[in-house]
């Protein structure tokens, strides 16, 4: 009866009946990693924003102070309920693992749960639970974040096991060889059992060709077996440092308060050199299409869809971000969306049509469209009918009674998002560990006001290229075949007919 | 909208309001105390609702409840409260699907439905600047649905590619074969979402004659939080719930008999990783044991990393990222159920740890380490439930639904801590039947070969 189990954070969980469909190809490729808990790379697009709306006052002050160490603190007060939010933010992530070794950025991400002198073996999450409190974490390409949230007297406790798990972490090879076992079953479930994320797997493989975002966070399986306790460690020993990390505590404190006991829990673990380059492999200019083709008897439905490589906040121009922002909502976003209207409501060639704009990656972002296919048409009629949507966009752009009205709800829902402190820490901290400012954020409503449909049919013509565009076909193949029981993923890179 | 359907967790879960009083968080050494004042309001026209008026932001949080979900539906018309759950934005009064929508997006608020097993789940946000045009529109979705046929077909094909995609989640057939399972021809053995055929045959006036029967005054629950007063609210709710007849159709729901196995059912399917759903009866939620059920399932498999299954088959033998246990009261029939994702290879190995867990707690019930680790938890972790306005609407939405008394807040911890040792040895004996349960598993299974050797 009860679900209850972690959902699968494949596309096709959310799929199924799904109008809102914003976040989910980012669902796919952000994992949680540790308890069931699936976080998306979620850029603004999902997780709003910062700072009112017009005529909403709204947005809480927020203070930031750097430590000595070079930890960055950022304080959000929010008196309205006695509990915390505490988030560790790393700024280090899957795209940052040496080559050969993908997944150890989630691994030990998994293992700083294990133990320190302070903390015996396994008691970690126990603890905080006896604290009253819940902890989790995950990884992403980019970033890798702890979070507690507690009653605001238990902040001292939660903050020195932090700082201890920061600089003392133990483990033993037991511990790893246990740990590898449950992340492979993780993989799993995220992975192999479901073929839509086998094929995101394969989409995203495709699209980053030479850049790290082309590897899972999770890692490939035969990688994963490799990881041992060496690896790990080396990992933490090069990145963990508090001049690598920002502290978010958002909820009812005052940031005086915080900065003494930061200062006393963190304030004397030693910086460490070398960790200022995050200079990964560029990806090159594309010179084709590619097509990625997944048949599987447990597909479901035949499903299309489409990425662009596009920039996010963080390596866009100034402005184009937040054009290729508003162009996707317009465009993709919920049951009026362009996508849906003409696939769906017009042309009824899909059950269902959205897309989406990874936007918060440190060097690169994606646009995604999808559709599933009504019944009987194929996938080629499918891709054809998201073309046709796509070319419109290139040609024509939006108007200025769809770009005002998206406009206006994107800008409210930062009074949604600052109504709950865990969000409000999410935000800030995900911006802030991929290269925004305090200011970048709070200024970003005002950003995108200034943007106008001239500047998203530039932003559509720049980015909504071929060239640097994957197409996934996911076909439901009959069960009683000669491929029962197998799946064929078949790359292609050639021109689309 | 949320699209998918969720059941409703326990009580526990949405956790619980605040009464005109103030919440002790006792696990802390300096109690904390939240100062919110739930208001009960009733409007000139007689409708009530639970207010907690709170200026800080300029937004309210309404959630609201028709009790009759799922189970109401008709047989053969399996899925017909989850097909209602998402038409209700698909166009009302004078404004079609599409205009219906696009002033959603204008007005800048949030409106979904989801369809539980016992209620009808509305949730409702808005910007305080917008509330008149919002629950006007909110207004028209409830009385004046419109269930045009496009939009209905189009609605249909959503829910059967949905369908056609939970047919290949293992864990989705796992989940509907237990139901099954559990509670054969009882609504609640029926699938909330339907099947294939019964979707199919599910016509406009079955979504109207739904909403008619089901959304009435006095099966309505509400819960406010946010920018606006009393008086205010109560016309709002005059306006938005007025025109709403003032007695339900309900169809009797008889109360289930409770799913006991031992029974096994093996789906085959070809994936890697098996999903397994095990479990049995539950509790009900006006038992005088459920407090102590629902910290049992807490050090069992309710408490993530501080729970037995998690620790025994997760953290000591790397045999699962995730398997958990859930206590679900339902009106007419609770179930105590879990699951687990193991490789075909070894999910009978988990079953086996599973199983031998379940049967040492109920033979020796917790420790009183883990007794006093659960109240700390549970009474230090309540006051993370009203961190949101939101949140806390949606805990008094379910104080409402259970019908636990506007104080209940203020006995929630109260009641955790009266719990004693015994309590939850006698509770965990018999609530827990290791020999009984009734389990489905999805994959492909290796057959038994006695035990593995762990490793």
């Amino acid at each position: 009866m009860p679900r209850g189990f972690p959902a699968r954070s494949s596309l096709f969980n959310l799929l199924p009946y799904g109008k809102i469909m914003w976040i989910l190809d980012q669902l796919v490729y952000a994992l949680d990693m540790r308890a069931g808990f699936v976080l998306a790379s979620f850029g603004l697009a999902s997780l709003a924003v910062a700072v009112a709306a017009e005529g909403a006052q709204a947005a809480p002050r927020v203070s930031e102070f750097t430590l000595k160490n070079g930890l960055h603190v950022l304080v959000i007060p929010d008196h309205r309920a006695p509990v915390v939010t505490q988030m560790v933010w790393y700024k280090i992530g899957a795209a940052d693992e040496p080559p050969g070794s993908s997944g150890i950025a989630h691994f030990l991400e998994h293992l700083m749960f294990k133990g320190t002198d302070l903390i015996p073996n396994g008691e970690f999450s126990k603890t905080v639970a006896r604290n009253g409190g819940e902890d989790n974490a995950f990884t992403n390409h980019d970033v890798t974040a702890y979070f507690q949230r507690v009653a605001k007297d238990r902040l001292p406790k939660v903050m020195e096991m932090e700082a201890d798990r920061m600089a003392n972490l133990r483990l033993s090879k037991e511990d790893v060889d246990t740990e590898r076992k449950v992340i492979l079953e993780e993989r799993r479930t995220r992975v192999d059992n479901d073929p839509g994320s086998i094929l995101q797997e394969q989409m995203m493989a495709a699209l980053y060709t030479n850049h790290p975002y082309g590897i899972p966070i999770i890692g490939w399986d035969h990688e994963i077996r490799a990881l041992d306790r060496e690896d790990a460690f080396s990992f933490y020993r090069r990145f963990y440092a508090p001049n690598n990390a920002i502290l978010v505590i958002a909820g009812d404190v005052e940031p005086e308060d915080v900065r003494k006991l930061a200062e006393d829990k963190f304030g004397k673990l030693p910086p460490k050199d070398g960790l200022n380059s995050r200079i990964r492999p560029e990806e090159p200019a594309h010179s084709t299409p590619v097509k990625v083709t997944l048949e599987d008897p447990r597909a479901g439905r035949t499903t299309v869809q489409r990425y662009y490589l596009a920039p996010s906040y963080a390596s866009a121009l100034p402005g184009e971000a937040e054009a290729l922002d508003l162009l996707m909502r317009v465009a993709a976003a919920g049951s009026i969306s362009k996508i849906y209207k003409k696939m769906v409501v017009e042309d009824q060639k899909a059950a269902n049509a959205g897309g989406w704009y990874s936007d918060s990656g440190l060097d690169s972002g994606r646009l995604g469209f999808y559709a599933i296919a009504a019944k009987n048409v194929s996938a080629k009629d499918l891709e054809e009918a998201i073309d046709n949507v796509v070319e419109d966009l290139r040609q024509n752009g939006v108007t200025q009674e769809e770009l005002d009205r998206a406009r206006a709800s994107y800008i409210a829902e930062f009074v949604y998002t600052s109504d709950s402190q865990s969000r409000m820490a999410r935000h800030y901290g995900w911006r802030l560990a991929t290269g925004m400012t305090v200011a970048d954020v709070e200024a970003w409503p005002d950003r995108l006001k200034r943007v106008t449909v001239d500047d998203i049919r530039a932003a559509a013509r720049k980015y909504l290229v071929d060239n640097n565009s994957v197409t996934g076909y996911l076909l439901p193949i009959p069960k009683k075949t000669s491929l029962d029981g197998q799946k064929r993923v078949n790359t292609t890179v050639k021109g689309r007919s | 909208m949320a699209w998918r359907v969720r059941f409703p967790r326990s009580l526990f879960w949405h956790g619980a309001g605040l009464v005109a009083a103030a919440l002790i968080v006792s696990a802390a050494p300096a109690a904390e105390v939240i100062d919110v004042k739930i208001e009960q309001v009733t409007s000139p026209g007689g409708i009530e609702a639970w207010l907690v008026e709170s200026h800080d932001n300029p937004l309210i949080a309404m959630r609201f409840a028709f009790r009759g979900g799922a189970a109401q539906d008709p047989h053969g018309k399996e899925g017909l409260a989850y097909f209602v759950s998402g038409m209700l934005d698909e166009g009302a009064g004078p404004l079609g699907s599409i205009a219906f929508q696009e002033r959603e997006q204008a007005l800048a608020m949030r409106m979904e439905f989801n369809a539980s097993r016992d209620v009808m789940l509305g949730n409702l946000q808005t910007l305080a600047a917008n509330q008149d045009e919002v629950f006007d529109l909110l207004r028209l979705a409830l009385t004046e649905p419109r269930f045009d046929e496009d939009a209905v077909e189009r609605v249909r094909a959503q829910i059967l590619a949905g369908l056609k995609f939970d047919e290949n989640d293992p864990a989705a057939v796992a989940s509907r074969a237990w139901d099954r399972l559990a509670f054969h021809d009882h609504p609640y053995g029926r699938p909330i979402k339907g099947t294939k055929n019964s979707v199919a045959a599910i016509s406009p006036d079955d979504l109207r004659d739904y909403t008619r029967r089901v959304f009435a005054r006095d099966k309505l629950e509400i819960a406010v939080v946010g920018d606006i007063d009393a008086e205010q609210l109560g016309k709002l709710l005059d306006k938005v719930f007025g025109d709403l007849p003032a007695q339900s159709e309900l169809a009797p729901v008889a109360d289930a008999s409770p799913p006991m196995g031992p029974s096994r059912e093996v789906i085959e399917m070809d994936v890697p990783q098996s999903v397994a759903q095990f479990g049995h009866r539950g509790i009900a939620r006006k038992d005088d044991d459920f407090m102590a059920a629902y910290m049992l399932n807490y050090i069992v498999g309710g408490g993530g990393f501080a729970s037995r299954l998690m620790e025994e088959v997760r953290e000591k033998r790397g045999l699962a990222y995730s398997v958990q246990s859930n206590l679900y009261p339902y009106q007419h029939g609770s179930v105590f159920v879990g699951n687990v994702a193991t490789k075909n290879e070894a999910v009978g190995r988990s079953l086996q740890v599973i199983e031998s867990e379940l049967k040492r707690v109920a033979e020796q019930g917790p420790t009183a380490e883990e007794l006093d680790a659960a109240k700390n938890y549970l009474t230090g972790a309540y006051a993370l439930r009203f961190d949101s306005s939101a949140n806390i609407a949606n805990q008094l939405l379910w104080i409402q639904i259970e019908d636990l008394g506007i104080d209940y807040v203020t006995r929630r911890n109260e009641l955790i801590e009266a719990v004693t040792l015994d309590d939850i040895k006698r509770v965990a004996k018999r609530l827990i039947e290791a020999d009984r349960l009734i389990t489905t598993i999805v994959g492909k299974p290796a057959p038994a070969k006695g035990r593995e050797v762990r490793g």
